[in-house]
């Protein structure tokens, strides 16, 4: 079952460029060197995306630490679904895959890695989700995109862009590996499509 | 996915592939040291058993306590129902006192239907008499499709006691529905009244003889006989129905060297199995079985507890 659709409808307004392809590549560089030197070096890192886009964004931050350190790091991918507190509100969806290197999480440095940072509750989540696979010595969050708009008390410890924006406006990622190119882009809320009715409310025959 | 799973029938492909992509992440979760998940907390599921089950029980309530659901377990053995209260009475007692799901087996067919009229919290049927256990044939599915990949075009054999059998009747479904072809072997006795209208309406093929199916099958289904829904007479003796239908050393030779047999337990070995065939590390996939079952009991209890209340 789709999530948000990120490609915009023809005919709405597809908002305007926030960050291009060059910008993503600089903002990136630039985390992975942050991460380092908080880090001191690449030792006991693990860089963990969150689906959809944080998985691709782990792997290229990993990549570009690769390329400084001359070392690999390890990634891994990591699903919230069964840990949203708003699973109720919607209709259920099969979860990604949650993926950790062998060594598992135990003592490590853990950076968390997703496209965009709003409300919060995805990232408190996934420190449930962390907390069932193991115990790591460190919890960092690095992010593309911060929005504000924050309702829990988290805040990212890396942070490609700060961008202020209004509730009603909408941030929308896209990455070559999901969606065919780099960019971020604000725009206004397209209005929901109306509700179709879920195959669950059927009457039973 | 429906409101209820009464039957294999409410679930098509597409939401097979659903239940077992969920089905698949809830695999990994077995191999966890935290064995929890939260998306059924606060959530109550009642084991609604009035027939005697270990594994499908036991199955649904690990299902449920991993997915953090609060699941009690009721079995008619020393239950209200043993002192003569209605089906109907005894649903609307446990409902009443504010569950959100309900595990039913029952020995009538058409049970779980029944009960579903009657509550308004989903109702996962665990097997009804001699009509359908749907998530036993999507456990099997499930196994099957990790093992062969896509079932398309797939050959598989379902051998035993098919009249007294729900698992027959759900997998029939289920495997035609996933695009595999199958044949159906029983002796005469044992094939239920209709087959063959029913055959030929769905398209499965059927045989009285078990030899001559085996060198094409891609996988063997092997039923329990079920001794205790038999009133004598199916056949004469079970040295002479292991003879003709069980899956005996000679017949291993007939399969190729990794063809999966799948058997829904609890096995008779030495009557439709034998235990060449049940222990054979290349070919039987029955641990494989025990085990996708608590996962996919996981997956149909998330879809169907955990999303949005319907209406």
């Amino acid at each position: 079952m789709p999530t948000q659709p990120h490609v915009q409808d023809p005919g709405h307004d597809p908002g305007r460029v926030v960050l291009d392809a060059g910008d993503i590549h600089r903002a990136l560089t630039r985390i992975s060197h942050e991460i380092l030197e908080h880090n001191k070096g690449a030792d006991d890192l693990l860089l963990l995306g969150l689906h959809t886009r944080g998985v691709p964004l782990a792997q290229r931050l990993a990549e570009k630490i690769a390329e400084v350190e001359g070392t690999s790091v390890g990634t891994g991918s990591l699903d919230v679904t069964m840990y949203r507190d708003d699973l109720r509100s919607h209709p259920t969806r099969a979860p990604h895959k949650t993926s950790l290197p062998a060594s598992g999480i135990d003592g490590k440095t853990v950076v968390l890695v997703d496209d965009v940072l709003y409300s919060g509750r995805t990232i408190r989540a996934a420190l449930d989700a962390i907390s069932d696979l193991g115990r790591p010595a460190v919890v960092r969050l690095a992010v593309l995109v911060d929005r504000g708009h924050r309702e829990l008390p988290i805040r990212a410890d890396h942070v490609g862009k700060n961008l202020p924006t209004a509730r009603s406006e909408r941030v929308s990622v896209r990455l070559a590996e999901t969606d065919g190119a780099d960019e971020v882009r604000i725009g206004d809320q397209p209005v929901p499509p109306p509700r179709t009715p879920r195959r669950d409310s059927e009457v039973q025959a | 996915m429906t409101r209820h799973l009464l039957s294999i029938d409410d679930v098509d492909a597409a939401a097979m592939a659903e239940i077992f992509d969920t089905a698949a992440e809830m695999h990994d979760v077995q191999r966890r040291a935290v064995k929890k998940l939260p998306a059924l907390r606060g959530r109550t599921v009642i084991n609604l058993f009035f027939e005697d089950s270990t594994r499908t029980r036991s199955s649904f309530e690990i299902a449920g306590k991993w997915l953090s659901a609060d699941v009690i377990n009721l079995s008619a053995k020393g239950s209200s129902a043993s002192k003569g209260e209605s089906l109907r009475d005894t649903v609307l007692t446990v409902t009443a006192m504010g569950v959100d799901g309900l595990v039913v087996r029952h020995g009538a067919s058409g049970a779980a239907h029944q009960i579903s009229q009657w509550v308004d919290v989903p109702v996962i049927n665990a097997g009804d008499g001699m009509h359908e256990h749907p998530t036993q044939a999507l456990l099997d599915t499930y196994t099957l499709t990790r093992r062969l990949g896509s079932l398309e075009g797939k050959h598989v054999a379902i051998v035993g006691d098919l009249t007294h059998s729900r698992v027959f009747r759900s997998n029939v479904k289920a495997l035609l529905e996933l695009g595999a072809s199958v044949t159906a072997v029983a002796p005469p006795t044992l094939m239920p009244a209709g087959i063959d209208d029913w055959a030929k309406a769905a398209g499965f093929a059927t045989s009285y003889e078990l030899d001559p199916v085996l060198p094409s099958a891609d996988a063997v289904m092997m039923l329990r006989v079920q001794r205790e829904r038999m009133s004598g007479g199916y056949f004469p003796t079970a040295r002479e129905y292991t003879v003709g239908y069980g899956l005996t050393r000679e017949r291993l030779g007939l399969l190729g060297a990794d063809t999966p047999i799948l058997h829904p337990g609890p096995m008779n070995r030495g009557l439709e199995i034998s235990a060449d065939a049940a222990d054979s590390v290349d070919r039987s996939v029955v641990l494989d079985q025990v085990s996708a079952g608590v996962a996919v009991r996981m997956s149909v209890l998330y879809h169907l507890l955990a999303g949005e209340e319907t209406p």
